[in-house]
């Protein structure tokens, strides 16, 4: 159980505003935050893991303080027990896949660890490769890898999905579902897309402006999958694993990745969703 | 047949110098480009002054500095025994002054274009910070280690006006070679002249050429 109440004055594009947050995890939850950019998610993630130090704030994981601003208790990134899958992934690029994994291991685990985690993650056969020349899905596996080498409890993902393409995307989502719930992790995952939130996230907090506006189940929270959305086909192509649409909705572009492609094609007007 | 006594002593100026700074380089480098210390802003001009002051300004105040008739000269020599003012010594603390920029600035901006995210993940993976300083930020800014050490290393080589107000021209304890090459057109000795000159040339050029060459390659290495 995660316990969390910040306050801190944010600068964003609008000025200042107040990030506002009084928060209750769950154990094994997958939360997701959503909102607009700068709406303070990153922040919230940045201040569980000790990376940022609110003004005022109050941090309770599992009965430990981890933060109170009122009795000046402040515990160190490195003592807190948490996975943290950056956005950018970083990967250490002075060492190879197997070393960035080995360099996570606390003193008193052993190289099983990693052997296992490498199994785990299906990238074995990357080990001796230095993380530049793998392709971005491949990063992200060894990236949570690296994160669950010492056995956290708790794993903070910030925009997992970002940099991948929309077929990978959904492969990786299920992928890191599994592993949410193999290892009963409390996760909380920060993202701009509704499609993550549908396929992992257990509750939704939606963010605006540093204050959480909505709370409850993917299906209550997300608007946009409440109605019938009609698209025109604009492109299709054939990727990887299957088709991927682009369509135009409301003006908006999108991309639908498909693995069977329907009777459809080029110009049509297509529904593709009814929730 | 030239002496070469004072090329030498050029070399074991800039070794010294150099050795030195590394010691005291990366530690400021890496407090310039993460602290948040109000007054940085102070000490990194401070830090650039010997860029654009007169080797004489700095030097002249080295000299009063360094002078056993004032407060920290005599309390070196009555204290410490050691008298900075026309001696190897001295020499080597003002070049450790006037080459530190060179040090400094590009190891600084190494550390500043290293994404911030490595040295988070490294904390939040529970190392400590000198393990993520040694282990994962250093290994990741070797090219501008390299260029630190090799243009301390060159800087000080071409070092002259610092060297004239405080060391003076000791044979064998202060007359390094550009002291030499300024003496020896004095003496209208041209040829002895050219010859510092020239060894000097061509041995900085090959130094600062290897680092291009060298840091070239391993850009192009680590963006493939």
């Amino acid at each position: 159980m995660i316990r969390m109440q910040v306050q801190h004055p944010l600068q964003s594009a609008e000025g200042i505003m107040d990030l506002e947050i009084d928060l209750q995890i769950p154990g094994q939850q997958l939360l997701g935050l959503y909102g607009p950019s700068g709406a303070g998610k990153t922040t919230i993630l940045r201040t569980l893991a000790g990376l940022f130090q609110p003004q005022e704030g109050k941090i309770i994981v599992d009965g430990q303080v981890w933060l109170d601003t009122a009795q000046k208790i402040w515990l160190k990134p490195q003592a807190r027990k948490i996975g943290y899958l950056f956005q950018d992934y970083a990967l250490f690029p002075n060492m190879t896949v197997e070393r960035n994994l080995k360099f996570a291991l606390s003193p008193n685990q052993g190289q099983s660890r990693v052997d296992e985690l490498l199994e785990m993650m299906e990238i074995g056969d990357l080990r001796q490769q230095y993380p530049q020349r793998l392709s971005g899905g491949q990063r992200q596996r060894v990236a949570l890898a690296r994160a669950l080498v010492q056995e956290p409890q708790i794993l903070l993902l910030d925009e997992p999905f970002t940099a991948l393409d929309s077929a990978l995307r959904r492969r990786l989502q299920t992928f890191m579902l599994e592993i949410h719930q193999q290892l009963q992790l409390t996760t909380i995952l920060v993202t701009h897309d509704e499609n993550d939130l549908y396929k992992m996230a257990d509750q939704v907090l939606r963010l605006e402006s540093g204050k959480v506006i909505d709370q409850g189940k993917p299906e209550q929270i997300l608007p946009s999958f409440s109605t019938k959305i009609i698209g025109q086909i604009k492109a299709i192509q054939k990727v990887e694993d299957g088709f991927s649409v682009l369509l135009v909705v409301e003006g908006k572009e999108m991309e639908l990745s498909l693995s069977k492609l329907p009777n459809w094609s080029l110009g049509d007007r297509v529904e593709i969703g009814n929730f | 047949m030239i002496n070469f006594q004072p090329l030498l002593l050029t070399f074991q100026l800039a070794l010294v110098t150099t050795f030195i700074l590394c010691f005291l380089g990366i530690p400021l480098a890496y407090w310039l480009a993460y602290s948040r210390y109000r007054w940085k802003a102070v000490i990194e001009a401070l830090v650039s002054m010997p860029l654009v002051l007169p080797p004489t300004v700095l030097g002249f105040y080295l000299l009063i500095a360094f002078s056993p008739n004032n407060g920290f000269g005599g309390w070196l020599e009555e204290v410490l025994g050691i008298r900075l003012l026309f001696s190897f010594e001295g020499l080597v603390v003002a070049s450790v002054i006037y080459s530190l920029p060179f040090m400094v600035q590009p190891i600084q901006s190494g550390f500043n274009h290293l994404a911030p995210s490595l040295k988070e993940a490294s904390y939040l993976l529970g190392k400590s910070r000198w393990q993520t300083l040694w282990y994962v930020l250093l290994p990741n800014i070797r090219p501008s280690l390299l260029t630190g050490i090799v243009l301390s290393f060159a800087h000080t080589i071409g070092e002259f006006g610092v060297v004239l107000m405080i060391g003076g021209n000791i044979p064998g304890l202060t007359r390094v070679a550009s002291i030499a090459v300024y003496d020896e057109v004095e003496a209208l000795n041209y040829t002895a002249a050219n010859a510092y000159s020239l060894i000097l040339f061509v041995i900085t050029f090959l130094i600062l050429l290897s680092v291009y060459l060298v840091n070239g390659r391993r850009v192009k290495t680590w963006t493939t």
